[in-house]
């Protein structure tokens, strides 16, 4: 037995003007400073404020929002006392989102212990409205919660499916003015999403096609929507597979790609979905190993597969670096710029931290220490993993 | 072969926690014991409670007991014998159970979830531990 969540998902060019029907008396709107200077929050309150909603912005999520910022967001929203929180922009502001609204209901709770196993009794005081603005986290459909707890320099995996959105506005004119490097980073952490939602051990019947059919559509606009971001319909379909792959590993899991790339990201600040696509060939050759079954089948499907077995695994692999390639993101860890000497300092915790992280569960093939530091440094190096 | 549950069985899960070197180090700065309560059901017709102690990374001591009372405990996982069956034999994975309430944590969660590997890595002992269900 297990579970599939969803909001209400409102999709395509126009879902925005969804928010003109929406029933309320006060929106608090968290967002990003950017988001504001580019005129992506007036949007949103301009609707609203058409519903007949008072609305009130909460600006100061910060890339890998930290605890302390979701306090500060909390503080605003026990003065404002809004009826619906609005999380507009990529991850950083929506996961914010979901902090902030699940301790304005329940403010006896520490952050920490926003987890799956308890019932949150939500939805007293306000709902959850999700807009994303890039394509994407899938953040808009997903229950998961990534903090950073700046004082450990770690990523904290939280959530509970009550927290997943009521709504989820995916109007891609959102994500149109997406600048090339933004477009690539955050198209390739869907197809992380899709590949590790299809592969992990949590994989379903009910997700499986969810993700199939992003990583299909991934593969084939995501160069486009790089190379032209006036190609509304490249960004329609990126903006469509980043929520239907967040629908598909949301409801199953990330994985061994991820663990590594939440310790990329909190320790070097390497983008989230540069850090994840950095990682994801190597985490399948890895996999490829002992247990390629499911890349296999996903080569085959995606019409990428060389051979059979590992073999077509390990065609997965680089069809995925070849996909980095062609839209200019790195392959290697070296080539972010993150200098060796630190990288290395740094391993031993780095290790450490990506066994703590949940997501390190559902690998097929899990790793040992031994081996997970040698995935780092293959990973550094760009160096395939055949071990 | 030990019987599931039994005071043999669980003192070679400890002895095997105790051998791994993987559990040792992803559970480090672990402590907390646990009261694993094996409740009846149509393959199994008794309640059993089985302690098990952890400290930085090792098991001092683990053994059958009286009740969930008899020895202090800070978590208290329970579920019915054929579900402890599944998660032995690997069919059913501990944070999905839990997820799920085919295994019901008594304790704090958030602890727990901060060592997703070392509670992997019990599970792992656990299916090395050559064990007789009574079939």
């Amino acid at each position: 037995m297990w579970y599939f969540v969803s909001p209400a998902i409102v999709f395509g060019e126009g879902a925005l003007d969804e928010l003109d029907e929406l029933r309320g008396r006060r929106a608090l709107i968290v967002t990003d400073a950017a988001l504001v200077q580019l005129g992506l929050a007036d949007r949103v309150q301009i609707h609203l404020e058409k519903a007949g909603i008072e609305t009130h912005l909460f600006d100061g999520v910060e890339p890998d929002p930290s605890l302390q910022t979701v306090r500060k967001g909390v503080e605003a929203a026990q003065d404002i006392g809004p009826d619906w929180i609005v999380g507009l922009g990529g991850g950083s502001p929506m996961d914010a989102a979901k902090a902030i609204w699940v301790l304005y209901e329940r403010p006896d709770l520490h952050p920490a212990e926003i987890n799956p196993f308890v019932n949150l009794g939500l939805r007293q005081k306000a709902r959850l409205v999700t807009i994303p603005t890039t394509s994407g986290t899938g953040a808009e459909v997903t229950w998961a919660i990534v903090l950073t707890d700046t004082d450990e320099q770690r990523k904290m995996g939280l959530g509970n499916r009550e927290n997943v959105a009521d709504i989820a506005i995916v109007d891609p004119v959102l994500a149109a003015g997406m600048p090339p490097q933004l477009t690539a980073d955050t198209g390739l952490d869907a197809l992380t999403h899709a590949v590790e939602g299809y592969t992990c051990t949590w994989h379903t019947d009910v997700t499986d096609g969810l993700c199939v059919g992003s990583a299909r559509l991934i593969l084939e606009n995501l160069p486009r929507a790089v190379a032209d971001g006036s190609d509304l319909r490249a960004r329609e379909r990126m903006h469509n597979a980043a929520t239907c792959a967040g629908l598909g590993f949301g409801n199953a899991m990330a994985s061994l790609a991820h663990a590594m790339g939440h310790v990329l990201g909190a320790t070097f600040h390497v983008p989230h979905g540069r850090a994840v696509s950095i990682f994801l060939p190597y985490t399948i050759e890895f996999a490829a190993r002992e247990a390629p079954g499911r890349f296999a089948d996903l080569a085959g499907l995606l019409d990428c597969s060389q051979g059979e077995g590992e073999k077509a695994a390990r065609s997965m692999a680089e069809r995925i670096r070849d996909l980095c390639r062609e839209v200019g993101n790195p392959t290697s860890v070296a080539e972010t710029g993150v200098e060796r000497e630190p990288y290395e300092a740094q391993l031993d915790k780095m290790v450490d931290d990506a066994f703590n992280d949940t997501q390190i569960i559902t690998a097929v093939r899990a790793p040992s220490y031994e081996e997970l530091r040698r995935l780092f440094l293959h990973a550094y190096e760009g160096q395939g993993a055949d071990f | 072969m030990p019987r599931f549950p039994s005071d043999e069985w669980i003192k070679e899960l400890s002895s095997k926690l105790n051998a791994s070197e993987s559990y040792e180090r992803s559970a480090k700065d672990w402590e907390g014991d646990f009261i694993f309560v094996v409740e009846p059901d149509d393959a199994y017709d008794e309640t059993a409670y089985l302690f098990l102690g952890l400290y930085h990374g090792k098991s001092p001591d683990a053994e059958l007991v009286e009740s969930k009372d008899t020895r202090d405990a800070e978590f208290v996982i329970s579920a019915p014998f054929t579900n402890w069956r599944k998660v032995i034999e690997g069919e059913l994975e501990p944070i999905q159970g839990m997820m799920t309430r085919k295994l019901k944590l008594a304790g704090n969660m958030m602890k727990i979830m901060r060592y997703p590997k070392a509670a992997q890595e019990i599970v792992n002992c656990c299916a090395l531990v050559p064990t007789d269900f009574g079939d």
